[in-house]
């Protein structure tokens, strides 16, 4: 066997002088709205993705003209925090730059939708002016860093974010090239010729992501990530983290070979230990990771081409030590609580459904106008949840009847009403910006949850906990392969039906009909919820249930196991 | 046939005329065939002559017989055609007569004519016609010398519906009696129906010339061999029925603008065109608006109207031959007689309130606001004729075959409680794709590339002004032209109105286009425009000037050709170190040598 070509996108990043390439020329050319071909792989690294808006693809095409192109620009934000002041800063940037929303993923990150060429680094400028940057957003690196959103645990809250956004800094890139493109640094000695320690010169082979859980709530669904780390709390502290690897959920249809997979427990480490773990796993992936063949370079494959005992030892042996073992733990939903709580220390949170993560200003939901009054007067912060979801967190005692007010006033209180499907629904963006969807997502969810809603009554399963996520594509951004309900793009109209993963993000789903239109997936659910209302057990998830019941029988492995 | 000498040919110069009597002499009828048809083509391998035009219609005279000279200045063609229809007249009388285009009239002969007509457009705002604005300027001038054995006439061009209409006609017609000159009869200023009053100029003009010359037979019979010039079977009064093959938007949908792209077919016609032609549009009008009109007369629009030798319903003539899209004067001071109404007795009094009426409104509105009473004959014979419309081509016969492209803007606005629309514009975008278009090929010989491949040209043109240059660059790619193209383009926005963007960048990418500067007013708090562009590289623009680069500037006239033409005039100041009246009259001078043409409507 010989050397295998490397991808299109490896030599880019090579020849990229640390992720400039021509970016500085491709936003200077006034005759197209779209940046040069290269380009578009390495603005990824800047946090911004180049679409444009498919609804008029075609009808452009006619005319003539180029696509819509308009740019996707994403946050770095650990752990999804921001203060009220940021808050207001990002809002002032949809209205002005984007698409007048904002939209929150499920990486506990901003998205900004439609920024014109000419108007993006105006844009970026605006969002570091709010001290929040998009470094390594997107593109071959370390991504935005999970933490669970939990907000009852406020001290364990508050030393693993403190681990999480440490970690995020450490492996940002250390080229100058976003200064220099964006924010107009001098250019210095050596630029483009930065040293990084981490990376080396042509970054990841692919994206990798990282998340922190706090038991027992698994709302960052960390075992979807190429590195995890499970907080283990000790009296009330923070005795250290059960670390995973090798999560990843994006897959290509038709290709056996690519697969959603869920990470492997490795052991436990102590909090001092975090980055050690971390620069150990993300340099092994760096070295072996699959640089000729992108679908198959995330580091699930890595483990599973050269084994799992192979990784952990590789990890220990960079590490310099070796793994205790794990620790026992216990995750019982992946889903977020809404509503009011209150914390440890005594101060209220409030956790709003965001229904797709949407927050924009609707006929009769002025969310986004809400939220925008609610930053006026907060004084504590807002976190994103990993489901889309947003937490007004630290709420001062006084100031929770104002709140609720405001809440009230701009119909934010939906979380108080909808059903348990609705609330914990996810979608990805996918038409019309999302250049790799296959089918709708986003916008079709509330149209799709109002027609299961009316099955479920038919069957009085109203109030059951079911999950459902929908996808445009088989990547993966809505996380549907833990749904226990989830429809994955394959074309206009279409989906792959994927039924009985478990409510707690330790069971992959199972394929069960594909390329089905919506008449055949109600009546296939219809008839699902039918044997559910009559033959389940008592508290029995309907994921669980589909399996108990023989509905769906995986073909492989699914479960969560430790090395 | 005994040969004359040939030196009473005016078409060559004394010494090739000694030449070419040598070369003849003794040479057989089939040699001289021969020779004939060489000499046509070497003409016809010169396609870009200047002279061409005067050339054709030459007839012989002796060097003592007093010859009619007839200028003519044209921006559309209507004065040239004029002129050349009265040339042909006067040909046909056996009268010896010189047609020739204002800038390509020696000046230096006016003081030794006997006997000139001048038939000249006023463009705008009283401009005259840019061929013909250094024989203005001339005549106006110190320079021009006395007239006194001059005889001569003038008829004017123009659009009632401007405020100085046919005014350079008045002006040549004023100076040339100043300096001295014999008026023989009345000047002639003929509105947007040109026939009504050019037919009846011409008779005199005929006339006048058939008493000053006496006929006289030629001294020589001369087989005109005409350069090229195959009279096409389609013409401007039997137009050709093009099929629509395309009609689509090429603004985007969120455009504040609707701008059509029209393919056309000219399969079987026979017509062709050069790049820079424009293609004659005879539109029906508005069926609604002439439903409306009707109804709002309370006339019957079956009513058989008889008028200038054709009857015909009421609604026909309307539909097809009376313009109810525009506003002309004759109409509404007709229609203030019957009005009897003090406001628009005003308006029509007022200098100012007049043209404002005519440039906004439309006959409907006008009868809507002032009711009179008109019976269905009277309507027809007060409204103009309706007159074709001209759009320039936007493409090449080499690239597209046997289609003619356009770039059409649908005129559509509400005012005064309707929609108002174009007719054109109204007419050709509501075509459906197998529906067909009455057309005729408008040569226009002022707006050509140059016929040196190797030349850069400068192309700027925005909005609807771009469509000759889709038909240049495309004409250069066929050609394989060595030259640089240099394109400015601007429209308001760049996402939803960069008209032809996708063929704009595979023409960069080709290597077809070397340069697209680009001025989208609306993006940006401040408004930027072509003249911007132009001024920002002006060092560069300056280079491919004294290169050899032709100028071409298409479009919109009260604003945006002055507005360039004033930023090229500062361009060549600042970068060529020249003060303004030098660099004017290096534009000038562009002008006459053919590299500075303007197509501007």
């Amino acid at each position: 066997m010989g050397t295998p070509v490397l991808s299109v996108v490896e030599a880019i990043k090579s020849a990229s002088r640390r992720l400039r390439g021509t970016l500085v020329q491709s936003l200077a050319d006034p005759v197209t709205g779209a940046i040069a071909e290269a380009d578009t792989q390495l603005i990824k690294f800047h946090g911004s993705y180049s679409q444009d808006d498919r609804d008029l693809r075609e009808e452009r095409r006619v005319a003539k003209l180029e696509p819509a192109y308009s740019f996707m620009i994403r946050t770095r934000l650990p752990g999804g925090v921001v203060t009220p002041q940021q808050w207001l800063a990002l809002d002032a940037i949809a209205t002005g730059y984007a698409n007048g929303t904002l939209r929150l993923t499920t990486r506990q990150a901003f998205q900004f939708h439609g920024v014109i060429k000419r108007e993006l680094k105006a844009t970026l400028k605006a969002i570091n002016a709010a001290l929040i940057d998009t470094i390594a957003a997107c593109g071959d690196v370390n991504r935005n860093v999970l933490v669970a959103a939990n907000p009852l645990l406020s001290r364990a809250h508050a030393a693993v974010y403190a681990h999480a956004k440490a970690l995020s800094e450490h492996l940002l890139p250390k080229t100058r090239a976003y200064y220099e493109i964006w924010l107009d640094e001098e250019k210095v000695a050596g630029s483009g010729e930065e040293v990084e320690p981490v990376y080396g010169s042509t970054y990841l082979p692919r994206k990798f992501k990282i998340g922190f859980a706090i038991p027992p709530a698994n709302d960052i669904d960390v075992f979807a990530n190429d590195l995890g780390f499970i907080a283990v709390m000790a009296d009330g502290e923070l005795a250290g983290f059960n670390v995973t690897a090798g999560g990843g959920l994006g897959a290509t249809h038709g290709e056996p070979n690519t697969y959603p997979r869920l990470a492997d427990v490795l052991g436990f480490i102590a909090p001092d230990q975090v980055i050690a773990v971390a620069e150990a796993v993300v340099t092994t992936q760096r070295d072996f990771g699959n640089r000729a063949e992108r679908k198959r370079a995330r580091l699930k494959y890595t483990i599973d081409e050269r084994g799992p005992a192979w990784f952990k030892s590789e990890v220990e042996r960079r590490a310099g030590f070796a793994f205790a073992p794990a620790r026992p733990f216990a995750f019982d939903h992946n889903g977020d609580r809404f509503g009011w709580s209150e914390g440890e220390d005594g101060r209220a949170h409030l956790t709003l459904r965001i229904e797709a993560g949407r927050i924009a200003d609707r006929p009769g939901a002025p969310h986004r106008k809400g939220l925008r009054e609610i930053a006026k007067v907060h004084r504590g912060e807002f976190r994103l949840t990993p489901n889309q979801n947003l937490i007004v967190a630290n709420i001062a005692p006084t100031q929770r009847s104002q709140i609720q007010a405001l809440v009230a006033a701009h119909g934010l209180d939906g979380y108080a009403v909808a059903t348990p499907l609705r609330l914990n629904a996810l979608a990805c963006v996918a038409l019309p910006t999302c250049p790799l969807a296959m089918a709708e997502a986003e916008r079709y969810l509330p149209e799709l949850l109002g027609k299961i809603e009316t099955l479920l009554d038919g069957h009085a399963l109203r109030d059951a906990p079911i999950s459902l996520r929908i996808s445009g594509c088989p990547n993966g951004c809505s996380r549907p392969y833990l749904g226990e309900i989830a429809l994955v793009g394959k074309a206009p109209g279409r989906y792959n039906l994927m039924l009985g993963a478990d409510a707690r993000g330790q069971r992959l789903n199972t394929l069960y009909r594909e390329n089905i239109d919506e008449a055949v997936i109600l009546q296939t659910l219809d008839a699902l919820f039918a044997r559910y209302a009559a033959e389940r057990d008592r508290d029995e998830g309907f994921g669980d249930f589909l399996l108990r019941a023989g509905v769906v029988t995986p073909a492989s492995a699914i479960e969560v196991k430790t090395i | 046939m005994s040969a004359e000498p040939l030196h009473a040919l005016i078409a060559l110069p004394e010494e090739k005329a000694g030449l070419l009597t040598r070369l003849v002499e003794g040479l057989d009828p089939a040699a001289l065939h021969w020779l004939s048809g060489y000499a046509a083509g070497l003409a016809a391998a010169q396609p870009f002559a200047p002279a061409r035009e005067a050339a054709a219609l030459i007839a012989v005279e002796s060097a003592a017989a007093p010859q009619l000279t007839i200028v003519f200045g044209s921006q559309t063609g209507n004065a040239k055609r004029a002129a050349e229809a009265l040339a042909r007249e006067v040909e046909n009388a056996g009268l010896a007569v010189r047609v020739l285009r204002a800038d390509a009239y020696p000046l230096n002969e006016l003081k030794s004519e006997r006997l000139l007509y001048i038939v000249i457009s006023t463009q705008g705002e009283g401009d005259p016609p840019d061929d013909a604005r250094g024989f203005v300027e001339f005549l106006a001038g110190k320079r021009a010398p006395k007239l006194d054995e001059l005889k001569f006439a003038v008829l004017g061009l123009g659009d009632s519906s401007y405020a100085k209409f046919c005014a350079i006609g008045a002006q040549l017609d004023a100076r040339l009696a100043e300096l001295g000159a014999t008026r023989l009869f009345t000047r002639g200023d003929a509105d947007v129906d040109i026939d009504s009053v050019a037919k009846p100029w011409q008779q005199r003009a005929l006339a006048a010339a058939r008493e000053i010359l006496k006929a006289s037979a030629p001294l020589a019979k001369v087989t005109p061999l005409r350069p090229a010039r195959v009279v096409p079977a389609w013409t401007r009064e039997r137009p050709y029925a093009a099929e629509v093959l395309a009609n689509q938007r090429l603004t985007a949908r969120s455009s504040s603008k609707d701008i059509r792209h029209l393919e056309l077919s000219l399969r079987d016609s026979g017509l062709s065109y050069e790049p820079g032609d424009a293609l004659g549009v005879w539109a029906s009008n508005p069926p609604a608006l002439v439903d409306a009109l009707v109804a709002s007369l309370s006339l019957d629009a079956q009513e058989l109207v008889s008028f200038e030798n054709q009857t015909l319903p009421l609604e026909q003539w309307l539909l097809e031959k009376r313009e109810i899209t525009r506003l002309a004067k004759p109409f509404v001071i007709a229609h203030a007689l019957r009005a009897q109404q003090d406001d628009l007795d005003a308006i029509v009094a007022s200098p100012v309130a007049l043209p404002k009426l005519l440039s906004e409104r439309q006959p409907i509105d006008l009868v809507g606001t002032f009711p009179a009473q008109w019976n269905a004959q009277e309507l027809v014979a007060a409204l103009r004729p309706l007159t074709p419309r001209l759009y320039s081509i936007a493409s090449s016969l080499k690239h597209v075959e046997d289609e003619a492209h356009l770039t059409v803007a649908r005129v559509a606005y509400r005012a005064f409680g309707r929609e108002h629309v174009g007719a054109a514009s109204e007419f050709l975008t509501t075509r459906a794709t197998d529906g067909r278009a009455p057309i005729f090929i408008e040569t226009n010989e002022r707006f050509r590339l140059p016929n040196d491949t190797s030349r850069d040209v400068i192309m700027i043109g925005p909005g609807t002004g771009v469509a000759p240059f889709r038909g240049f660059v495309q004409e250069r790619a066929a050609l394989g032209a060595r030259g640089r193209n240099w394109l400015f383009f601007g429209n308001p926005h760049f996402t939803t109105d960069f008209l032809y963007q996708v063929e704009w960048q595979q023409a960069l990418k080709r290597g077809q286009l070397q340069r697209l500067d680009l001025a989208f007013s609306r993006d940006q708090a401040h408004k930027i425009y072509v003249q911007q562009r132009i001024r920002q590289s002006g060092r560069e623009l300056y280079a491919w000037l004294e290169n050899g680069a032709h100028l071409y500037v298409c479009g919109d006239a009260t604003q945006m050709a002055k507005d360039v033409h004033v930023a090229l005039r500062d361009v060549i100041a600042e970068h060529g170190g020249k003060s303004a009246e030098d660099a004017e009259a290096y534009l000038s001078q562009l002008a006459s040598a053919r590299r500075y043409s303007r197509d501007v409507y």
